[in-house]
């Protein structure tokens, strides 16, 4: 197996090689997990949001950008709309929404985009681990880039829109909840658009009619909140949404992954 | 059980077979369009209460319901591509999505004619014209992925797996739009539903709703010919049939201009 | 017959502009779908039926060279002609 001509070396093995030299080394993962043929499914979803996550810290643009196109977005709305604090509270909640729906739209193309130039997305295709867990792996790490900094950010943002104080709780519950399925359904737009040269502007257009149904419980459980009513029950929607789409999205995305790296 | 489904896995059996239908297919959707519509427009009677204008209804709902339907019958195709591998099933998804889009905009734009003399505005966020309009945007997202790929093999597994994305959310989208419609607007706004329609209105409805529905199969049997040439073009049997339409529609450019100088393209033969 | 006169027909209850609005939009854009797919399956037929005509000139080109390199009958098979058309129509690709 070592020493082998090239021929005789199957497929696998060349997977396992290249793998771990292109995923593993170069990106300054523990070398304990190398010797480790057999990886487990935990510990090859841990390998993949470690990797990301390094990934990300080198390249802080990442990270920062979508954050400060966020602020920037929910800025402008009192500016265009006028300083009435009556009229920016009753607002709030959808212009938060709106502006966190593009920021993670802006962020998503770069869950698959680096890694399919480099050809290692093919690779993690390839290897002998379910693509479902490789994906979710992929699709955490992007949340905890960018959906967590918009849920620090958020209730500043709140305090700027005079959002009513009743439903901060509210606003931050949704933006927990609500997060993680813009990253699980915007993977599998990004996944279909990974392969084509033009695909921010298509991205888009596939992916926001999706976000509808998380924009509405969203912003509803938070006007809800601000009446002083319970809003247990939109809660209650958007985490089966989010469930949901934790179940169904990766599979979708493996999918389309595989139509788009041929 | 399904034997007798299994030669039209070939192009160009499901070819012929397209060919053969349509123009049925167009024949019986006009006898029962002219049928349907004339009854619409002339004899039956116009509501007690919205009067003529009543007569949009005629070809907004078969509309509205068909543009849903196509919806469906595009996400089934899809997932027979994706499940059996059944290429076919990519080629008619792909015919099916403009239709699908046309028809929603008619929906869109009739009901929205029908909304300026009834609710005195062109649009109103009502629940079933916003999950129409959201409807709309899943076509246009499925065309413009299709149009994205050069590959149109790619494009058709590309598209269909969006429309099932798209067919699993339709259901959640309508059902919120309904609720925020319910929460937001309170009852200012009262349904147009007819829930007792009487047997006059609802025989010419029901003909309008057979003759687009028999319209929709017939484009689609045009618009999947056209699909399945294309993806087979290198197959010896559509390059017959492209040189002898080609040949025949000269034929035609000849007799009616009397052409007197010989084709060039005939002397290389 | 709800109508007793054409004016009337066309006047639609006061409901007139709506109701011929609706009716044509739909009419206007169902005859426009109609046209681009008849269009479209004409034009797919006839890009498919140019390709083999360049492919054919192409071929003839190749072989009228093959011979004027000096290669005889038995050599220049059908093989040979498709490898060489293939060739070019990579370049000009």
């Amino acid at each position: 197996m070592t020493q082998a001509s090239p021929r005789s070396i199957d497929k696998k093995t060349i997977d396992k090689k290249t793998i771990e030299k292109s995923t593993l080394k170069q990106n300054a993962l523990p070398p304990s997990i190398n010797h480790n043929n057999k990886l487990s499914y935990r510990g090859a979803f841990n390998l993949v949001v470690k990797r990301d996550l390094t990934i990300a810290l080198r390249h802080k643009d990442d990270i920062l950008n979508p954050l400060l196109f966020f602020i920037i977005v929910v800025t402008l709305f009192p500016l265009g709309i006028g300083p009435e604090a009556s009229t920016l509270s009753r607002i709030a909640p959808g212009i938060i929404w709106v502006a966190a729906l593009l920021a993670t739209l802006l962020s998503l193309d770069r869950l698959f985009k680096a890694d399919h130039g480099d050809g290692s997305l093919e690779q993690m295709l390839l290897s002998p681990h379910p693509v479902f867990v490789l994906v979710l792996a992929k699709i955490v790490a992007h949340w905890l880039i960018t959906g967590l900094p918009l849920l620090i950010v958020a209730p500043l943002l709140a305090v700027l829109l005079h959002l009513n104080e009743q439903s901060y709780g509210a606003l931050m519950l949704t933006l927990l909840l609500g997060t993680p399925v813009l990253s699980l359904l915007g993977a599998i737009g990004v996944a279909l658009t990974v392969g084509i040269k033009k695909g921010g502007v298509l991205l888009s257009l596939l992916v926001l009619p999706l976000y509808i149904p998380v924009l509405i419980f969203a912003t509803s459980a938070i006007d809800t909140a601000a009446l002083g009513l319970p809003y247990g029950g939109q809660l209650a929607i958007i985490a089966a949404l989010f469930f949901g789409s934790l179940t169904l999205a990766p599979f979708a995305v493996g999918a389309a992954l595989k139509v788009s790296t041929n | 059980m399904f034997k007798w489904l299994h030669p039209y896995a070939n192009p160009e059996v499901s070819y012929n077979f397209c060919g053969k239908l349509q123009p049925w297919l167009f024949r019986i959707s006009t006898i029962f369009l002219v049928i349907g519509l004339v009854w619409a427009l002339l004899f039956a009677p116009a509501d007690y209460q919205q009067g003529d204008s009543f007569r949009i209804f005629y070809i907004h709902v078969p509309a509205a319901i068909l543009a849903m339907g196509i919806y469906f019958a595009m996400a089934s195709a899809a997932l027979a591509s994706l499940v059996w591998q059944f290429k076919l099933a990519d080629a008619s998804a792909a015919a099916m999505a403009p239709i699908g889009a046309v028809f929603t905009a008619i929906a869109l734009i009739t009901g929205a004619a029908w909304g300026k003399p009834m609710w005195g505005t062109w649009w109103i966020w009502d629940a079933r014209l916003t999950s129409e309009l959201i409807l709309l945007f899943l076509y246009l997202g499925v065309i413009a992925l299709h149009n994205a790929f050069e590959d149109k093999n790619l494009a058709g597994k590309a598209a269909g797996i969006l429309s099932l994305v798209g067919v699993i959310n339709l259901p959640i989208i309508h059902y919120s739009v309904e609720w925020w419609n319910t929460l937001h607007q309170g009852a200012t706004v009262s349904k147009l539903g007819a829930p007792s329609m009487s047997a006059v209105m609802y025989w010419p409805f029901l003909i309008c709703l057979l003759g687009f529905s028999f319209l929709i199969a017939a484009l689609v049997c045009l618009r999947f010919r056209t699909e399945v040439l294309a993806r087979n073009s290198m197959r010896p049997w559509v390059r017959e049939l492209a040189i002898n339409s080609l040949r025949s529609e000269q034929q035609i450019s000849c007799n009616s201009q009397q052409c007197h100088s010989n084709n060039p393209n005939q002397g290389t033969k | 017959m709800q109508f007793h006169s054409f004016a009337e027909f066309i006047n639609m209850g006061g409901y007139a502009f709506y109701v011929w609005l609706s009716y044509g939009v739909s009419a206007a854009l169902i005859v426009y779908l109609l046209l681009s797919s008849i269009s479209h399956n004409k034009t797919v037929l006839q890009q498919i039926a140019m390709r083999q005509k360049r492919e054919q000139k192409l071929r003839q080109a190749a072989e009228i060279n093959m011979k004027k390199q000096g290669l005889t009958e038995p050599e220049i098979n059908d093989e040979i002609i498709t490898a060489a058309v293939q060739q070019s129509t990579k370049d000009n690709t």
